[in-house]
């Protein structure tokens, strides 16, 4: 029980990061019909840029941590902003209106170009980070076991809840998320009706970047290294999150997150960490088989 | 109309427009003044919707000339023709089926300049209008039914100060006294507020009744032209689309 209660708040915190990213994937899905198979690796981008800002925050002397996390985190979400706005600009847009698969095509080509960039540019060795959240609650403890909260963990879910608040807002209640929404039911209508579509879809991109770029830096704060790999897998594990929501469905997306941060984290604690990954695909294509559009999609007839 | 005609507000010159290799518009020349109601009539495929639709640039004129307001649009983006308030309630009527009403009607009135206080304003008229809308305004759009739509299309395309509407066939699918409540509504915007109004209509008769002006379109091309009731005697008109329009309806 003790044990159990431990993996499910493991789970939520890991859930809540593939849940971030995968409201990314799921939003230009939504918008302009592609994978952004890019995503994963402005994940990763994002987790880099976090941890250089930490890197000279400390050096100039920046040493109290909310002040260190905010900065990071406006910085973190600003730059990696600007890394989605222009892989949409240069990789997307120019072949919005040719054959399906080119996007495509091109976004799987922008996640090789970034995933080297960073190799490159930061090498290929994994790099860490000292902890800078630390400590803890113990929530409750028996026979041996503790069953505890971290700070880190809070403050994973707290930013989450945060970000998914304020996102719900501008999806809902601001003239930019109409436009979107617009854009995303009918894009032709919504140019009828003054709305620049080219700049909304920038947004979208810039947005999703944003969200993913705050995954990177609870994923450095929480594993305490980043790689330049790191966002294939979690990026593959993030689509999976989106698909299993039900892909073009915002809260499926953090829904279908959290079932995949569950389902791993379980996995590795009853059966084996080997095949964790191996579980949430598992977990999809079972999904897929019996519910093609996901948790929380819609069926495809209600598209108009 | 008065005996010195008002400058046109929407001049369109051998305007030219295809999809792939089919033309679509062979050269139309076709004006509407301020003030005016004119009516686009024609047979299914003569081009109708398309010369509302290349007036906002999709599709592209290849050729030819549109003009509103003295400023040449030909080449503008989409966008940016809608932002000169032309509104188009379009073919299909392309409500966004997944907002609600009042956010439909929100879509429009973001096209506008006009403050927050003036939108209200706005949206109490096109409520005054259509009273359906009032009652569902949290509805969702998708579940409307056919001509609470196509209120809701003509109410968004209001919602954006118009001063060119476009009606791209607002009576198709609707009973015939939702039909005569929308022509009324038109005929008092007309009136009332000056309302400038393209309509596309396949119902003639009403149509012509209804307008200043009228053009017939032909595969492409306007074949003629004239003031509303005196193309309505028209031989040639009563043949083709009044007399067996009637007897089809
Ligand atoms: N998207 C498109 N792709 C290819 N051809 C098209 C497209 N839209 C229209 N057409 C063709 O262009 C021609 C004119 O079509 P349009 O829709 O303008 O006719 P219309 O006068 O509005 O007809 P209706 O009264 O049936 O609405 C038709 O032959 C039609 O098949
Ligand atoms: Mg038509």
């Amino acid at each position: 029980m003790d044990y159990f209660a431990q993996q499910l708040i493991n789970g939520i915190a890991l859930g809540s990061i593939y849940g971030l990213i995968a409201i990314g994937y799921t939003m230009v899905y939504g918008i302009v019909g592609m994978i952004n198979f890019a995503h994963g690796d402005i994940f990763m981008i994002g987790g880099f840029i976090a941890l250089i800002s930490f890197l000279v925050l400390v050096s100039i002397g920046v040493t109290a941590v909310p002040v260190v996390l905010l900065l990071v985190l406006i910085v973190a979400m600003a730059t990696t902003a600007l890394y989605g706005w222009t892989v949409e600009r240069i990789a997307y847009r120019p072949l919005r209106h040719s054959f399906r698969l080119a996007p495509m095509l091109s976004a799987i080509g922008m996640s090789f170009v970034l995933s080297n960039f960073s190799q490159v540019s930061q090498g290929a060795r994994i790099k860490s980070i000292a902890p800078i959240i630390t400590g803890g609650y113990t929530l409750f403890e028996t026979g041996g076991f503790a069953v505890r909260l971290s700070n880190i963990q809070i403050f994973i879910v707290l930013t989450t809840v945060a970000l998914l608040l304020a996102f719900s807002w501008l999806v809902g209640r601001t003239r930019l998320g109409r436009d979107m929404r617009a854009c995303e039911q009918d894009q032709t209508m919504a140019a009828l009706l003054g709305v620049d579509v080219d700049r909304t879809i920038s947004m979208t991109f810039v947005i999703g970047a944003a969200l993913a770029s705050v995954a990177g830096l609870m994923y450095l704060l929480y594993y305490g290294v980043v790689d330049f790999f790191m966002g294939f897998v979690a990026g593959i594990k993030a689509f999976t999150a989106a698909v299993l929501g039900g892909i073009g469905s915002l809260p499926g997306a953090m829904l279908g997150g959290l079932a995949i941060g569950l389902i791993e984290t379980f996995w590795a604690a009853y059966f084996s960490s080997e095949y964790k990954d191996v579980a949430a695909f598992s977990i999809l294509i079972v999904v897929l088989i019996f519910l093609p559009t996901g948790l929380l999609g819609r069926p495809e007839v209600e598209k108009v | 109309m008065t005996d010195a005609p008002a400058p046109p507000l929407l001049t369109i010159r051998a305007l030219r427009a295809s999809y792939g290799k089919i033309a679509a518009l062979k050269g139309v020349d076709l004006d509407v003044r301020a003030g005016e109601i004119v009516a686009l009539i024609g047979a299914n495929g003569a081009g109708k919707s398309t010369l509302m639709m290349t007036v906002f640039g999709r599709p592209r004129a290849r050729d030819g000339r549109i003009a509103f307001d003295g400023r040449d649009i030909t080449h503008l983006p989409t966008h940016l023709v809608a932002r000169l308030r032309i509104a188009q309630a379009p073919e299909g009527r392309r409500i966004f089926p997944r907002m609600t009403v009042a956010e439909n009607l929100k879509m429009g009135a973001d096209a506008t300049e006009a403050s927050a206080a003036d939108h209200a304003v706005d949206l109490e008229r096109v409520l005054g209008l259509f009273p359906r809308l009032k009652e569902r305004l949290t509805q969702r759009g998708g579940t409307l039914s056919g001509g609470e739509q196509q209120m809701l299309a003509i109410g968004r395309a209001l919602m954006m100060r118009p001063r060119l509407l476009m009606l791209d066939e607002p009576s198709l699918g609707l009973a015939p006294l939702i039909t005569r409540q929308i022509f009324d509504a038109i005929r008092t915007l007309n009136r009332r507020d000056g309302l400038t109004v393209l309509i596309v209509e396949q119902n003639a008769n009403q149509a012509l009744r209804l307008a200043h002006r009228g053009y017939v379109m032909v595969n492409g091309e306007i074949t003629l032209s004239g003031e509303g009731r005196e193309l309505l005697q028209r031989p040639e008109i009563r043949a083709a689309y009044l007399e067996g329009g009637r007897q089809r309806a």
